[in-house]
This record gives C-alpha cells, structure tokens and sequence, in this order.
C-alpha cells in the first residue's frame, strides 16, 4: 500500500477502467443480473407497523467495483444496509412457524455463503465489513487501540490465552505494524496516542474507514461517508474509496447527493420508497426518468406557481396525467 | 488526644481488616462489569450471597475446603448465566434491574424460614459451623502477633492467617485484572463499553464477551463473599442492596478502570467513614449528636463524597481523566 494516496477524483486508474468495462454489457434496469456477482440480495423486506421501509426483490452487486447506493432522504438505504450488514432482520426472513413461503423468503449470499440470517457478527466475519453513519469511533481508546480491535486472528482475544502475553505478543507486533501503515495512508499517524473522542468529526470517518480494513474485508460497506464531511476533505474520502477498489476491494456505499457519487461509483443503484427504481453505470443513471422522478418528483421543470404559463393546454395535459396516475393506482 | 487515638487505630484496623478486603474483592468483580465492559451490575452482593452460601452449606455438608470454593465458583457462573442469557442481548439497563431484583430474590430465599435447617433462615450460619476447615490450614501458629500498630491473634476469628490470605487473594486478583486487562481480550472489552455495535461490526461475538465478563466479575464477587463470611458469620442481610451500594461507592472513589482504584476505594470507604465517626463523637457535645447518630452522619458524609466525587472528578482517585468511565452505554 502506497501513502500516496490519488487526491483528485477525475484521475482514472487502469483498476477503474476495468471495473467500469466489468459492468459495461449489464443493461441498466432495476435488479439486473451481474457478470459476477459478490453478493446476491432476495425478497428483502422490513415493515415498521404499517411502513414498508424496505421493499428489495433483487439486486446483485458486482465483484471488484464501487457501486454506489442513492436515493433521497427516507428512500431506505440505511435501513436496506442494516438489513444486509445483518444488524436488523428482514420482515421476510424465513420463520420456523408462520414464516413466508420457502420461494419468497429473505434470502441474501454473500461470496459463496449464506449470510441472511447469521448475525452482524458472522457477517463481518465473512468478510463484509461496515462504517456507520454516524460515526462509531470508540472515543476513550486510542486511535491505535481502536485500529487494533479492527484486526482478526488475535488468539489473545481468548480469555484463556490472553493471561499469558507471549502467546498473543507476536500477533500483537504485527497488528500494530499494519496499524500505523494504515494510519500512516489515512493520515492518522501522529495521532495515534490521542482518545479516538478527540479527533474531528472527518477524522472520525477515516479512523472509521481505516478500522474497517484492519480486517482485510473482502467488501466494505461505507454508510454515508461523506456525511458531515467539509470539502476538502470529501475529496480526499473519495480518493481513498477508489483506491480501496483499485486495491482489489469491492465498495458498496450509501450516499444521498448523486453528484458526490458520479465520479467515483462504477455503477449506481438509486432506491426509493423502499425500492430499487433504477440502476445503472453513473454516467446515465442520473438522466433515467425514475430517478429524477424520485428526487425532484415528475414536474420539477414545470413552474407550477407561474399562473401566465398555466396556460389551458398545459392545465388539461396536467389533468390528463393525474387522471391517467390515479387510474394506475 | 486520647480519642483521637482510638479513631485512628480503629481506621488502621479496618483498614488491613478481611472485610474491607472482600469489599475490595468484590469491587474488582464490579470493576470488569462496570469499569471495563460498561454492565451495569446493580446485584454484585447476590453474587457475594451465592458465593457465601454455597460455600458454608458445602462445609457443613462435610466437603473438603477446595471443593466447597469449587462449588461456590460453579454456583457464581450459573447465576451469571441465568442473569445474562436473557439480559445482555438488551439495552445495558435491563440487566440493572434484573440483577437488583435477582439479588434480592437471593437473599429473600437465603433469609425464608422455609430453608432454616439449611441456610440458618434470618438468623444465618454462625461462623464457627463453616470456619473449622479454614482455621486448620493456618501455619501461624497459636500464639499472638504484634506488627506495628496492629496487635492480633495469628490464627483466631480476625487474626492474622484471615488478614494475610484475604490480602494475597486482593493481591492476586489484582495480578489477574492486570494481565487480562492489558491483553486483546480485554480490548475488546474496552471497545464494547464505549459502542457494542462498533465492536459487532468488527467481527466480535459481543454477546459472548459480555457473558464472560458477567461471569468472571461474578465468581469474583462469589470470593469476595466467601472471605467476607469466613472471619464473621453468614447473614443474608449483611449482604443486601446496601452492601452493592458500598461496592459501587468504593469502585467510583478509588476509580472504575483501574487495577488498584477498587483496592484503594475500599480502604478509604471504610477510612472516611471511621474518620468521621471519630471526629463527630470526639468533637460534637452529646446533646447534639449521639453516638448512635455519629454512625448516621458518617453514612451521609459518605453519600456527599460519592456524589462530590461523581461530579468533580468522575474519574475517582486513580483513573485515567480521558478514560473517564461514568458513562454507560
């Protein structure tokens, strides 16, 4: 791993373009079947009493590129993460008793494994690792000791064995080496004996990011990284998600602005009332009619409040549609 | 002059004596609940109770020594099972209320006049019924020790052979939290106070570490109770909810998260409160403050301290500023 971390967004690296080739063929509709698919998501559903937040009945996410996950604000991307990440449980997830039927069940595979119904830990275990929105920094350990506990084949984290440090020190040495590189790539180094509380807010997010690949994750989930996050630093954020991909890694991130994703992301899948409503390479998906649909509604460009343009034709066209929607619905 | 003397032979007396001790014993328990994971225990003297019990009834059923403290530490773990399997995949304050009623379902049972001819009803188990064994281990000898200001039998109730093996097991358990404390395991530990879910993303079995810090605070206060029946007698009322209010008071003056600060928080309880006794009776005219009332007021001074203590400098008396561990998730 270098520290020279690509700070501009527009650089194109020969791993992006080769990502971007991976998914060139797939044809831009909701739920499309991938080349090689890393994790393959079914029937997801999750009702709060009467809301249906979450309503995915297939979506599958390409190996060894950055998709990006938008929607507006309430869309479900968070909740649709949790459900996945293994921290919330689909409302279809199969029942012993009373349960949906065997063919519409929740079902979610991950790299070969099962991984609907196992728990947030095992799933990070196998692989799928997750940042949250909100920062979860462990604020009174050291930004060391929180990259520490990032790590995984520590036999010191064994009650038995950690009363003797020789059995655990070795690992230890290591772990603490490919901590401070990390840092050292997120610029953290010189930070590292701080309380992780004390970091700003950006900060928080590196350290977050970083922790997360303490554990070589095959796929990292980034739930708004860029949230709360000022410009400069935003650019610097995106700069390390793409190296993350060009460092073999597979990025599925949450994002509510489509700008911020359009440079970075191989291919965007936009979700909204709960649903997939288009996906599709970044370039394009912003101009898909569902999309703009979904956040600036179908007459953004209609000023509605100007009554000289309301002219008859456009009040009967307005009509015609909202007769023609209601009859849909 | 006289009296002050009192005060103070009295203060150094309770403050190498085996109750203050089990006190500090079963703060360090306390301290992996509390200081470390972030559980709040609020029945660490039920798990005194279970540990006293099993070992009195164990002696007086004729087992040998090592194996009524087995039983004991056996009796410990399953009660820190039966608290926590239900309670520690909730919110950290359920398992406050289920161990405070827990707790007190113990000494009800342990007191019921159902069970006199076993657990001696609300009268107990007089020490001399369960003391035999221990007394006979002791190679102190017979005769009557002087060290410095303290004068005591070597062997008898109170003598010097409960004073130094009370001592050596704080002495050990304090090696023990040391050592586990600083090793990977107890990281872990450190990390899911501050976030569970932060630690759940990384791949740990929260629920599992939680569980063996539950049990081993918990067998811990079981020895705590153990060493504080042995040189008195076995009342399930001297064990009650004031009793974890003692621990909790020394565990938050001393300073939660540190190796010693359980040691020296039981020390100085016991020392403020003698202290304050001494000076009311020597120095406030009867007619004012009795004797009966000298005891009372020093128990509000206490009350004041925690709470001076709490707010001024929530890290006790040897914690660490930037780890300071009020805070409970």
């Amino acid at each position: 791993m270098s520290s020279d971390v690509p700070t501009t967004t527009s650089t194109i690296t020969a791993a992006g373009a080769a990502a971007k080739a991976s998914v060139a063929g797939v044809s831009p509709t909701p739920g499309v079947a991938k080349p090689d698919p890393i994790l393959t998501v079914d029937h997801v559903t999750r009702r709060f009493g009467g809301m249906t937040a979450v309503d995915v009945q297939h979506l599958e996410v390409q190996r060894g590129i950055i998709t990006a996950l938008i929607g507006p604000n309430g869309a479900g991307k968070t909740t649709f993460f949790n459900l996945i990440t293994g921290f919330d449980k689909p409302s279809s997830a199969p029942k012993l008793i009373g349960g949906p039927k065997a063919g519409e069940a929740a079902k979610s595979s991950f790299n070969g494994n099962e991984v609907g119904n196992i728990g947030a830990t095992k799933v990070a275990k196998k692989g799928m690792v997750r940042t949250f929105q909100l920062t979860k920094a462990l604020s009174k350990l050291t930004v060391l000791e929180n990259m520490r506990l990032g790590a995984k084949d520590q036999p010191g984290e064994n009650l038995l064995v950690a009363i003797v440090k020789p059995l655990w020190a070795k690992r230890e040495a290591e772990i603490t080496a490919k901590a401070e590189e990390l840092l050292a790539r997120f610029k953290l180094l010189e930070k590292k004996d701080d309380m992780a509380g004390s970091l700003s807010g950006g900060q928080k997010k590196l350290l977050e990011m970083a922790r997360a690949l303490m554990s070589d994750p095959v796929m990292i989930m980034l739930d708004e990284p860029m949230a709360g996050v000022n410009p400069a630093l935003t650019q610097s954020l995106l700069g390390h998600i793409q190296a993350l991909r060009d460092d073999g890694m597979t990025v599925l991130f949450v994002e509510h602005d489509m700008h911020m994703v359009r440079h970075i992301s191989d291919w965007v899948v936009v979700m909204a009332e709960g649903k997939v409503v288009a996906e599709g390479p970044s370039g394009t998906v912003m101009d898909d009619p569902a999309v703009i649909d979904a956040y600036l509604g179908a007459h953004h460009n209609t000023d509605l409040g100007d009554d000289s343009l309301l002219t008859d034709e456009v009040a009967e066209e307005l009509a015609a549609e909202v007769t023609a929607e209601e009859g849909k619905a | 002059m006289d009296q002050f003397l009192t005060t103070l032979t009295s203060i150094l007396n309770s403050a190498i004596s085996p109750q203050t001790a089990a006190l500090a014993i079963a703060a360090i328990g306390l301290n992996i609940h509390f200081g470390y994971t972030g559980l709040l225990n609020f029945g660490q003297a039920g798990f005194m109770l279970i540990g006293a019990y099993a070992f009195a009834i164990s002696i007086i059923g004729g087992l040998p020594i090592v194996l009524a403290v087995l039983i004991a530490l056996v009796a410990a773990t399953i009660f820190a099972l039966i608290l926590g399997i239900p309670t520690l995949k909730l919110r950290g304050d359920y398992l406050a209320i289920v161990t405070l009623s827990a707790a007190e379902i113990v000494r009800m049972v342990g007191r019921s006049s159902l069970l006199t001819n076993v657990t001696g009803g609300s009268n107990g188990i007089t020490g001399n019924e369960y003391r035999g064994p221990f007394t006979d281990l002791s190679f102190f000898g017979d005769g009557h020790i002087d060290f410095g200001p303290w004068s005591y039998d070597a062997t008898g109730s109170n003598g010097w052979w409960f004073i130094a093996t009370a001592w050596l097991v704080v002495a050990l358990l304090c090696l023990f939290v040391w050592a586990i404390m600083r090793s990977p395991w107890g990281r872990v530990l450190r990390g899911i106070r501050e976030d569970e879910d932060a630690v759940r993303a990384l791949g740990k079995n929260v629920y599992s570490y939680k569980m063996q810090a539950l049990i081993l605070g918990g067998v811990i206060g079981a020895i705590a109770g153990i060493v504080y029946i042995l040189p008195a007698s076995l009342q399930a009322d001297s064990m009650g909810r004031s009793m974890t209010y003692f621990i909790f008071t020394a565990l938050l003056l001393g300073g939660a998260a540190t190796v010693f600060g359980p040691v020296l928080g039981a020390i100085v309880f016991f020392a403020i409160r003698l202290f304050v006794q001494g000076v009311a009776g020597q120095f406030v005219p009867s007619n004012i403050m009795n004797g009966q009332q000298t005891e009372q007021f020093a128990w509000i001074v206490i009350g004041i301290t925690l709470m001076l203590v709490v707010i001024f400098r929530p890290q006790g008396i040897l914690g660490n500023k930037k780890e300071l561990s009020f805070d409970v998730k």
